[in-house]
């Protein structure tokens, strides 16, 4: 028992069990969501914040926190659904400008020292400011192909199972298996030592950033597709959800300790805890706190078999 | 504390020479017609922040990872809670205080019990409970807006001596915190423990309970805050907590007190609380759009960070 079960594969069990009881629940409540539509409709929306999740994530990844996710993606869609709808071609400069931004921002971090959280703080008031400026009311329309990839229904399995699943795999052969993710990793885990190793913390650090900033972009762009217009409040609670998903997939907030499937997982159980709750019957006044409720439980859990784990060590 | 305050000098100084530079610019622009008014309106909006700002601080001296997400949701449910106790009753105003803290002591407990007993990391513990409250709030409010009882209204909205009254509870609650900070052995054990936990054990701190003091007591200073924000706004509204989360951490960083904890600043944080209602007010008066004045805020918070910070080369 003690040399099957690793670490990380404890890590990504829990918020695999914790999904699959949830889901488990639902088909249970609701039978007619055990379809290809149904499911579709569950998990919809669970690929923007999966891939929110996974730029947060590699916020993580080296230790630090993205507090202005939510405005971010707020403001990416409202350049997906304005200038990438009309003039792609600016569309296309406004994004990779934004990519730079971030990157600049990782260096500026690393280079003076800063907190992480102070200064994604005060960029999430300038994404906010940006995505008013672009879009003052809610309104847009999604470009065409964002919206046609969206409500594609490839067969056998929806189109939201599949992309979670690619979104999962991409970023784990990134982060787990690519020598650039191990760099990102041992930033995380013992920056002296990376950089002794003669890898430049700060190329590092910037391009985890302008990474994050990519998968940011890509969850702005699916959410249009869904919601086909935006709003320059769309997406302000996804800082929230993604540094949950992170943690509830396994993730730690130091020591370069991630799970990009479990991230993916996490935010799944997030999205479909909304969904079960409204499946109950609970009074939508509870669903937030329902949110919390289920956070904390799995963190329970998780504490519970980490203490397993380790007296197992001892004996 | 001569020692802490020459080490904060500079910070501490930065946010009042801001904030007064603002002011400046702004009654240059409209010709010193709106002077007093301006200066009202900034003591009465920062006194809010400052009550936030306060019990956010504590937290953040404790060190890395401990920030107490869960403000906004304090606010609003203590709001909600209280102003529904008082049903619009002078006589209530006290005990609907007192109904206040009590949401403030519950909410604390409750923060403090998730990060202990379940061994969350601080800013994921409050953040769940956040959600909890918040659903509270919502449930207990129903979208109804009752009204402040009369005189409680009153004083949170009228000046005493041209200061306003909620600038003087401030006030009070501010150099309280200065001397359980400065004086108090209080003071003491959360620096020791921001600057290192391991330490602070060793020498014999009793780290659990100082803690838990620590996260009771934002709570309660969140929740005293949405008590008098609900009275001068005329009603408990659901969103009314949500800027203050950006702006309690906001103040408190760009006040001079250390992100990676040990080193706190109470008079920062009015500097602070002042210069980001200023910042606001100023490019109002300027008649900049809402787009631009959030770009600048945000541009203005990275600008103190940049100027102020990596004094500490330990600090991440």
């Amino acid at each position: 028992m003690k040399k099957v079960l690793s670490s990380d594969t404890i890590r990504l069990l829990i918020p695999a069990l914790s999904l699959t009881i949830l889901l488990i629940s639902v088909f249970y409540l609701q039978p007619r969501a055990m379809s290809y539509s149904g499911l579709n409709l569950l998990f919809n929306l669970a690929v923007p914040i999966a891939l929110a999740t996974i730029a947060q994530m590699l916020i993580m990844t080296v230790n630090d926190l993205d507090l202005s996710m939510g405005t971010f993606v707020s403001f990416v869609a409202c350049v997906a659904a304005t200038f990438l709808q009309v003039t792609p071609l600016i569309g296309v400069l406004v994004l990779a400008a934004a990519i730079a931004i971030y990157a600049a921002l990782g260096v500026l971090i690393h280079v003076r020292n800063l907190p992480s959280i102070v200064v994604t703080l005060g960029m999430s008031f300038v994404w906010g400011g940006l995505a008013v400026l672009i879009l003052p009311a809610p309104g847009g329309q999604a470009p065409e192909w964002a919206r046609a990839v969206m409500i594609s229904r490839p067969p056998f399995v929806p189109m939201a199972i599949i992309a979670c699943i690619l979104i999962a795999m991409v970023s784990h052969f990134v982060i787990m298996r690519s020598s650039f993710g191990v760099i990102l990793r041992g930033v995380g885990g013992n920056t002296r030592s990376v950089e002794r190793a003669g890898w430049s913390i700060l190329g590092a650090r910037a391009a985890t950033y302008a990474l994050a900033a990519f998968f940011a972009i890509l969850a702005g762009i699916s959410l249009v597709g869904l919601t086909t217009s935006a709003d320059a409040n769309i997406a302000l609670r996804y800082t929230l959800l993604s540094i949950a998903g992170v943690i509830l997939g396994g993730g730690e907030f130091t020591g370069g300790r991630v799970s990009p499937i479990g991230a993916v997982i996490g935010a799944l159980t997030l999205t479909l805890a909304g969904s079960f709750l409204s499946f109950l019957r609970i009074s939508p006044d509870w669903q937030i706190g329902a949110q919390g409720a289920i956070l904390i439980v799995v963190l329970g859990l998780r504490l519970l078999l980490n203490r397993l784990e380790n007296r197992g060590k001892r004996s | 504390m001569n020692i802490l305050a020459s080490m904060s000098r500079k910070p501490w100084i930065w946010s009042f020479v801001a904030a007064f530079a603002v002011w400046i610019a702004t009654i240059l622009f409209t010709g010193g017609a709106s002077t007093i008014g301006l200066s009202q309106a900034a003591l009465t909006f920062a006194a809010f922040s400052i009550l936030v700002g306060i019990g956010q601080m504590f937290v953040i001296t404790l060190g890395p990872g401990n920030i107490d997400l869960c403000v906004p949701a304090t606010m609003t449910l203590a709001g909600t809670v209280a102003l529904k106790f008082m049903q619009v009753d002078n006589s209530l105003i006290l005990p609907g205080l007192v109904v206040a803290i009590a949401v403030g002591v519950a909410v604390g407990i409750g923060n403090y019990a998730l990060i202990k007993l379940l061994q969350i990391p601080p800013i994921i513990a409050t953040l769940s409970m956040s959600f909890v409250v918040q659903s509270t709030a919502i449930w207990t409010n129903r979208g109804l807006r009752i009204k402040p009882p009369e005189a409680l209204a009153t004083f949170t909205t009228e000046t005493t001596l041209g200061i306003p009254n909620v600038a003087f509870v401030a006030l009070i609650l501010s150099v309280f915190a200065f001397v359980l900070l400065q004086k108090a052995v209080y003071g003491r054990w959360i620096a020791a423990i921001g600057q290192s936990i391991r330490a602070a054990r060793m020498a014999g701190i009793p780290v659990d309970g100082t803690r838990f003091v620590t996260y009771v007591l934002c709570s309660v200073l969140a929740a005293v805050c949405g008590y008098l924000l609900a009275s001068f706004s005329g009603g408990a509204a659901l969103n009314m907590g949500s800027e203050y989360l950006l702006m309690s951490i906001a103040v408190v960083v760009i006040g001079g007190t250390a992100v990676a904890g040990g080193s706190s600043n109470v008079a920062g944080i009015w500097g602070a609380s002042l210069f980001m209602f200023l910042v606001v007010s100023m490019l109002n008066t300027y008649g900049a759009s809402a787009g631009i004045r959030l770009i600048m805020t945000g541009l203005i918070i990275i600008a103190v960070i940049v100027v102020a910070g990596g004094r500490d080369p330990n600090q991440r």
